[in-house]
């Protein structure tokens, strides 16, 4: 099906907008409403698997107006944003009970998602700046959303921190309009291919890294994360984790450096450095945790850290003109790494949710025994820390396998090496989580907790079926339909402008 | 939060229908001179807040109540969602299409009055609605916050 | 020469936003980088001896040629308006974060409110 691109913006909008009319009477009312604002948000990005487009906002021909342009790398971001919003708005069903303002939880949320929507959609580089502000500001707003001690410190770091990195990028699309006479994605990088970078442009490239990298929490920038992920409510941390670091962060650097800039020896030396950095700081942060969320935080600025690997040890690949096939193979590691992630981080976070509305707590020295009360929510954590940690029939096996091979294959024996490292760290982290949480014995004030009914058993169940399936998406029908067209946007680099502006 | 002296009051109370006035002008004429739905809206929010400054939050909480003003501000970004979607009407490709002006009355002599420009005075009026009641609304939860505070005592207003 | 005073601005925002122990002082640090960004952008679509970019009728009737040539860029002062607006709806959310913060901790200082370490 076709549908007009603007509508997967317009939809998550006008709900939100709708739903403060239904504040106190209608809570019921407001999330079917939401929920299915998400589910309609998922069918269509399935419907549009694979396609490319260019849509003209207001039919203004692109110098003169704002173009959203749909292509492969657009598509797979858009599927993970809707799979994961989805299961968090379902988890959050049953969750929310325990906060009160729903309705404007639930505003904020379809705001972040409409945010996030846009950033993948946006072929305008200004355009792609005001979507990564609203999905911000309405972050930043649900991570101290339960107004606590811990919440306002980790929002007012977060934003301190993220409007710091907002402002970062700002000053550097101002330069690139200074230095190239327009904003429109495709023109600016036709602009830089025939006049060659000037030290402008070279300044707002470094502007651009750390702004995204900020947004992604690389490493020298990731200070915000451990605090704002665990004190936000569960479904959110799983939102926050799963997609918007990379959509906000990852999606936008890739664009950025491999479509308008152009990838060079530099900049994929230094995303591959920040890679492997992020990688094993995330690790080795997250042994001493005992606090279950926080872990689950470090650990994800290390899988964000395979991701960065990944697509930066493409980009070093093609920047030194070597076999086109290792790119791709590399590139097709970190994106189908970042599609697993952002599937088994947020079904971790919904059962440390679950864990912690049942028991109270989120520290590890207090829990132990669950494995008899808690069962569905112990099954679904055990499926996803074996994804997570690369046990072989799980997805996660399959990403970090591609990632070895392309490291091999390209000849950096020393980065796979480190993959193989930090996999197994992150297999003794999630050994660390089961053995406290499950397993030993139960301590006396939590002998009479249930099990979770309702929503959120749905959620969780459905994720963590989808880790299992996953495995799958590398059959060949699949993968060409699914990954081969985001792949090539990023190998193809600079030839992005000349597909825009011929379509 | 009290209010001020007697002349203050009696200057504002005449003052403040003019600034709201004011307002209303820069949003309608938005596309002939500078300024539009935002400044408009801010405009319009600021003669909110004299009355607030001038009388005290509880009166100006009695003229324009929180429910209300929240209702308001969604009314207005409908309304500009609706006045987008509306160009959908004409074909897939009319989001955000100025129809009136390129379909209805394109070519005829009518630039440069009041009633021009297509569907922009209909955007502004919108924006100009949302921002004002927006920012009034952002104040007067700003100055609720000022009560008398203990430190460490949580309270049960959620934001 | 004029950007880098500019840029002299926004590097005094950037020292003043890292450096400060006062949360409200590091929110004003934030707002003066914002200030920074919005000037460097509209300066970039100044030209000398321009006239503002409204049409009027004797434009229209003249051809457009001439007053092209002699106003300055509207496009920056476009994206300058989206950007007062946003930062403005930043501005009000790190604000009420402060205030709501000093009523739970009592303090604006940053080095007390340390509950998350680690």
């Amino acid at each position: 099906m076709s549908v007009p691109l603007p509508v997967f913006v317009a939809i998550p909008l006008v709900t939100a907008f709708l739903l403060p009319v239904f504040a106190k009477r209608g809570k019921a009312v407001a999330t079917v409403l939401a929920n299915l604002a998400t589910i309609s948000l998922l069918v269509l990005a399935i419907g549009s698997i694979g396609q490319s487009r260019v849509y003209e906002v207001g039919r203004w021909s692109i110098p003169l107006g704002i173009n959203l342009v749909l292509d492969g790398l657009s598509s797979l971001l858009l599927l993970a944003i809707s799979v994961v919003s989805s299961a968090a708005m379902f988890f959050s069903i049953r969750y929310m009970e325990q906060y009160t303002a729903r309705a404007k939880y639930l505003s904020l949320f379809l705001l972040m998602v409409a945010g996030m929507n846009g950033v993948v959609l946006s072929g305008d580089i200004f355009n792609l700046f005001v979507f990564l502000e609203i999905a911000s500001l309405a972050s930043y707003a649900l991570v101290g959303f339960g107004c606590g001690h811990e919440e306002l410190e980790a929002s007012f770091k977060y934003m301190v921190l993220g409007s710091i990195g907002s402002i970062f990028i700002l000053f550097a699309v101002a330069l690139v309009y200074g230095n190239t006479g327009s904003l429109n994605m495709a023109y600016i990088s036709e602009a830089i291919q025939s006049n060659g970078l000037n030290p402008g442009l070279t300044f707002a490239l470094g502007l651009f890294i750390v702004g995204f990298g900020l947004k992604a929490a690389l490493v020298p920038f990731h200070a915000w994360l451990p605090d704002a992920h665990p004190s936000a409510p569960a479904p959110i941390s799983a939102m926050l984790s799963g997609i918007l670091i990379k959509t906000l962060g990852v999606y936008a650097l890739a664009r950025v450096v491999f479509n308008i800039f152009g990838i060079s020896l530099a900049t994929g030396w230094l995303l591959l450095t920040f890679g492997i950095v992020g990688m094993l700081v995330g690790a080795f942060m997250a042994f001493g945790q005992w606090d279950l969320k926080r872990l689950l935080a470090y650990s994800s600025i290390s899988q964000v850290g395979y991701v960065m690997l990944g697509i930066g040890l493409g980009g070093l690949i093609i920047a030194k003109d070597g076999n086109l096939a290792w790119a791709s193979l590399a590139i097709l590691g970190g994106l189908f790494h970042l599609l697993n992630h952002a599937v088994y981080k947020s079904l971790l976070f919904l059962t440390s949710g679950s864990i912690q509305m049942s028991t109270g707590t989120r520290q590890l020295r207090e829990m132990g025994g669950l494995a008899e009360k808690l069962p569905v929510t112990r099954a679904a954590c055990t499926v996803a820390s074996a994804a997570i940690a690369g046990i072989p029939p799980f997805s996660g096996f399959w990403s970090k396998l591609i990632l070895v091979i392309a490291s091999v294959q390209a000849g950096y024996y020393w980065v796979a090496a480190i993959i193989v490292f930090v996999s197994l760290c992150t297999l003794i982290m999630y050994l660390k989580v089961q053995r406290y949480v499950f397993l030993g014995e139960l301590p006396e004030n939590l002998q009479e907790i249930t099990e979770n009914r309702g929503s959120m058993l749905v959620a969780m169940v459905s994720l963590a079926c989808l880790c299992v399936l996953m495995g799958l998406l590398l059959t060949p029908g699949l993968r060409a339909s699914i990954f081969a067209p985001a792949v090539k946007v990023l190998v193809d680099g600079v030839s992005y402008s000349a597909n825009v502006i011929g379509m | 939060m009290k209010g001020m002296t007697i002349i203050v009051k009696t200057i504002s109370s005449w003052v403040k229908v003019l600034i709201f006035l004011f307002g209303i002008y820069i949003i309608l004429f938005g596309h002939l001179t500078p300024g539009g739905g935002f400044a408009g809206g801010v405009i319009l929010a600021s003669s909110y807040v004299l009355l607030m400054l001038a009388f005290g939050r509880e009166f100006a909480e009695k003229t324009l109540s929180v429910p209300f003003a929240s209702k308001l501000d969604c009314v207005g970004a409908l309304l500009f969602a609706a006045v987008a979607l509306c160009g959908l009407l004409y074909g897939a490709a009319g989001f955000f299409w100025n129809f009136i002006h390129q379909k209805y009355l394109m070519g005829t002599d009518y630039e440069f009055n009041l009633v021009s420009a297509g569907t922009i005075p209909l955007s502004n009026i919108a924006i100009g609605l949302k921002v004002g009641a927006s920012l009034f609304l952002v104040i007067l939860t700003l100055s609720m916050c000022c009560k008398d505070f203990k430190p460490g005592s949580t309270e049960n207003e959620k934001e | 020469m004029l950007y880098a005073l500019c840029f002299l601005l926004f590097t005094i925002g950037l020292y003043c936003a890292v450096t400060k122990k006062n949360m409200v002082k590091i929110v004003i640090g934030i707002m003066v980088m914002e200030y920074a960004v919005n000037l460097f952008l509209i300066m970039l679509g100044y030209r000398m001896g321009g006239v503002a970019p409204i049409i009027g009728r004797s434009d229209l009737e003249s051809g457009l040629g001439g007053f092209v040539s002699k106003s300055v860029d509207p496009l920056p002062q476009a994206l300058v308006l989206t950007a007062i607006v946003i930062s403005l709806g930043s501005l009000a959310l790190m604000i009420s974060i402060c205030v709501r913060t000093y009523e739970k901790y009592g303090t604006f200082d940053i080095t007390q409110i340390r509950r998350l370490k680690g």
